[in-house]
């Protein structure tokens, strides 16, 4: 049942901050740090975790805008770094991105019929003939009017640019959409509306997702399964249900208590001490160590690994 | 009672046309009181605390109400008198700490010139008591810290930074507009805390301006929803979320995903958007998005009712008619 469809095998991203006079690195910032997650065909994976933490970065890898420092990524079992240069054209259209700021990612001088059409042009999915019907048809599907596709982005509300960017990212007919923060520039109203079409379109579409957000609230509507990251490592994975019933992480309770939640009783808050670490110095053996309310020995010396501690829950934690 | 608005209004002359961002607003906040305004965005909740503070920039201006602090219409005052009472007994902390600290200056330096310039006190006890407000905050080694510039800390930091200068006086109001939109969950929830003791401390009102219900369940007394510069619906924070009366806010509290729901059905939504402000439908403004729209609601604006403390703006509690708030 569970066909894999991306697998991701310690993947990492280290960014350059700085270089001594020979241009050797001094100061090295590992966004992504050897991550390993699998994806299944038809699933929509959940990924959380505060800012800076590398969701974004992880994205653009497996949407190739960046190539990865070290490790390996597998989609439909063939390994991406031995693909040759057609079979790489066709794995770039198989996985888009819909991104964070509906306002800096469509071109403000292309109209957006312009903007839909201009992926299957390039990819020369369809006779030129049939291009505008296509335009249309994707407009419908993410709730515009056709007569929409003359307009300039600036003619749109935050949401409705989110549309078009969800159209544009269908019309090359993709397999996987790692939609990073799809909703969190939008205000509630509007966030429910955009949530409830990407759904919907999962299922028209037999899509795959990689959602990112920042809140677990959102995630836990769209998600099957959640992973949790910390300053570019992946702390837990489980499925959705297991994962807000049972936390195991230290960090995955914070951040589930920190959220505010409406419901008749105040809950019992645990408040993390001090703030996020800088990734480019971050503390030694678990990174979490420097906030984390139940450390103990271990966790400054050794960096925990994940752990399979129940069937499809994993945990990297010293204290499992 | 420490702070009284009544029928505020705030326009914006454009050139398209004038903007109403803020239409005929009243409340009041009793002396320690936690009271929210929640809004999407373009709802007025900015504008109206930046008119309660004198800040409105042109081509915008006050253009009628009071503004009644401890009695004396704030509305009527220069910008001297005003000054005078910006960041002394009423404080303001933004959503962006770091457009509101000025970037060269070291924090003890801003923090010090705004004791020193609304209190007795010398240098020396002006940084004592800077030190003390940072290490109140949360600031790790105050002292020391007390030296960095703003970009030398994190978000989190910048913002207890500002809440320590807008402490720093022992405001009676504090105006916090967004204070933790831009912050990370695990901070969001220090920073309320920390509202919340100093509010214990020293008395403090707070009026906290937010679009996040989530924050406005945990931190707030009363609750005020605006939608297009209007007030719609206003009771204390246990009657609103059990008992929301207005539709948009009954929409709004039901499109939240929420992470205690089990069920993965769609969300409820609000459908269409914000009307353009220059473009309002005629009769009540949210009348083009509601679901129990009537023929009477695309003609006549809804005026704000009041029963047992529980205001609400909606023809579907009319008093006249009905005799009392309950829904038709
Ligand atoms: N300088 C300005 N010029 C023209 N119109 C303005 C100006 N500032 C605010 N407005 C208008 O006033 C209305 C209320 O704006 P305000 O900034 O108070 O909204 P808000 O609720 O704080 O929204 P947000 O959550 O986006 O900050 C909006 O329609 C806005 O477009
Ligand atoms: N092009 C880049 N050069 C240097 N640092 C970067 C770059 N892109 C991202 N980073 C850093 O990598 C870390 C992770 O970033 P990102 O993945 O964007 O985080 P987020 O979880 O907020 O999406 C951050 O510390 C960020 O500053
Ligand atoms: S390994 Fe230690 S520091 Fe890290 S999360 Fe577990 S208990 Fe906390
Ligand atoms: S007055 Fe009419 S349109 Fe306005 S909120 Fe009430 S029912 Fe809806
Ligand atoms: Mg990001
Ligand atoms: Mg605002």
């Amino acid at each position: 049942m569970n066909e894999v469809l991306m697998k991701v095998q310690d993947l990492s991203k280290y960014f350059t901050i700085d270089t001594d006079w020979r241009g050797k690195p001094v100061s090295v910032l590992k966004a992504v740090d050897e991550v390993s997650l699998t994806i299944n065909k038809g699933e929509a994976f959940g990924l959380v975790g505060e800012s800076g933490c590398g969701k974004t970065t992880l994205g653009k890898i497996l949407v190739n805008l960046y190539s990865p420092t070290s490790g390996k990524i597998f989609f439909e079992g063939k390994e991406l770094s031995a693909l040759n240069k057609k079979q790489r054209r066709s794995y770039c259209k198989d996985i888009q991105m819909i991104f964070q700021d509906p306002y800096a990612s469509l071109n403000p001088r292309m109209t957006v019929g312009d903007i839909i059409a201009e992926p299957i042009i390039i990819n020369k999915l369809l006779p030129m003939s049939e291009v505008e019907e296509r335009v249309i048809f994707l407009l419908n599907c993410v709730g515009l009017a056709r007569h929409q596709r003359n307009r300039f982005p600036h003619e749109f509300s935050g949401g409705q640019r989110q549309r078009v960017g969800i159209a544009r990212a269908l019309a090359v007919e993709p397999k996987l959409i790692v939609c990073d923060e799809p909703v969190s520039a939008l205000d509630v109203s509007i966030q429910a509306q955009v949530l409830n079409l990407l759904d919907d379109l999962k299922e028209e579409f037999k899509l795959t997702y990689l959602f990112i957000a920042h809140g677990l609230g959102v995630v836990k509507h769209i998600s099957d399964r959640v992973g949790v990251m910390y300053l570019g490592k992946l702390v837990e994975i489980a499925p959705k249900k297991e994962l807000y019933a049972n936390p195991l992480n230290p960090y995955t309770q914070a951040l589930l208590s920190a959220i505010p939640v409406i419901n008749s009783e105040k809950k019992e808050r645990i408040i993390l001490k001090g703030d996020v670490p800088s990734p480019i110095n971050p503390p030694a053996g678990c990174r979490f160590s420097s906030r984390c309310f139940k450390e103990f020995e271990p966790c400054k010396l050794n960096t925990p690994k994940l752990k399979e501690v129940s069937p499809g829950h994993w945990v990297a934690c010293h204290l499992f | 009672m420490l702070l009284e608005v009544k029928n505020l209004r705030t326009e914006f002359k454009l050139k398209r046309g004038t903007v109403r961002a803020v239409d005929d607003v009243s409340f009041t906040i009793d002396k320690g009181e936690i009271l929210a305004i929640v809004g999407e965005s373009g709802s007025g909740k900015s504008v109206t605390s930046l008119s309660l503070m004198g800040l409105i920039q042109k081509p915008g201006g006050v253009a009628g109400g009071e503004i009644l602090f401890k009695s004396q219409d704030l509305s009527k005052l220069s910008q001297k008198e005003l000054q005078e009472i910006r960041g002394n007994k009423i404080s303001m902390i933004f959503q962006e700490p770091m457009t509101s600290l000025n970037p060269v200056w070291r924090i003890k330096d801003q923090i010090m010139e705004n004791i020193m310039t609304h209190m007795k006190m010398s240098k020396k006890e002006a940084l004592a008591r800077t030190v003390e407000m940072l290490d109140t905050v949360g600031i790790p080694s105050p002292a020391e810290r007390a030296n960095d510039y703003p970009h030398q800390m994190s978000g989190g930091m910048r913002q207890r930074v500002m809440t320590a200068m807008a402490l720093s006086c022992e405001p009676d109001l504090l105006i916090a507009d967004e204070p933790t939109t831009a912050l990370d969950v695990t901070i969001q929830a220090q920073i309320l805390e920390l509202l919340y003791q100093m509010r214990e401390k020293f008395n403090m009102a707070v009026l906290l301006i937010t679009h996040d219900l989530g924050v406005v369940y945990e931190a707030a007394d009363r609750v005020i929803v605006m939608y297009c510069g209007k007030i719609v619906e206003e009771a204390d924070v246990k009657t609103l979320f059990e008992q929301p009366q207005h539709p948009y806010t009954v929409g709004l509290l039901q499109s939240i995903p929420q992470i205690d729901n089990e069920s993965d059905e769609h969300l409820f939504m609000i459908k269409g958007m914000v009307p353009n402000p220059l473009h309002m439908p005629p009769g009540c403004s949210f009348s083009d998005r509601c679901d129990r729209c009537m023929e009477r609601c695309t003609k006549e604006m809804p005026e704000l009712q009041e029963i047992n403390g529980h205001k609400v703006r909606c023809f579907l509690y009319d008093k006249a008619e009905e005799g009392e708030l309950s829904a038709k």
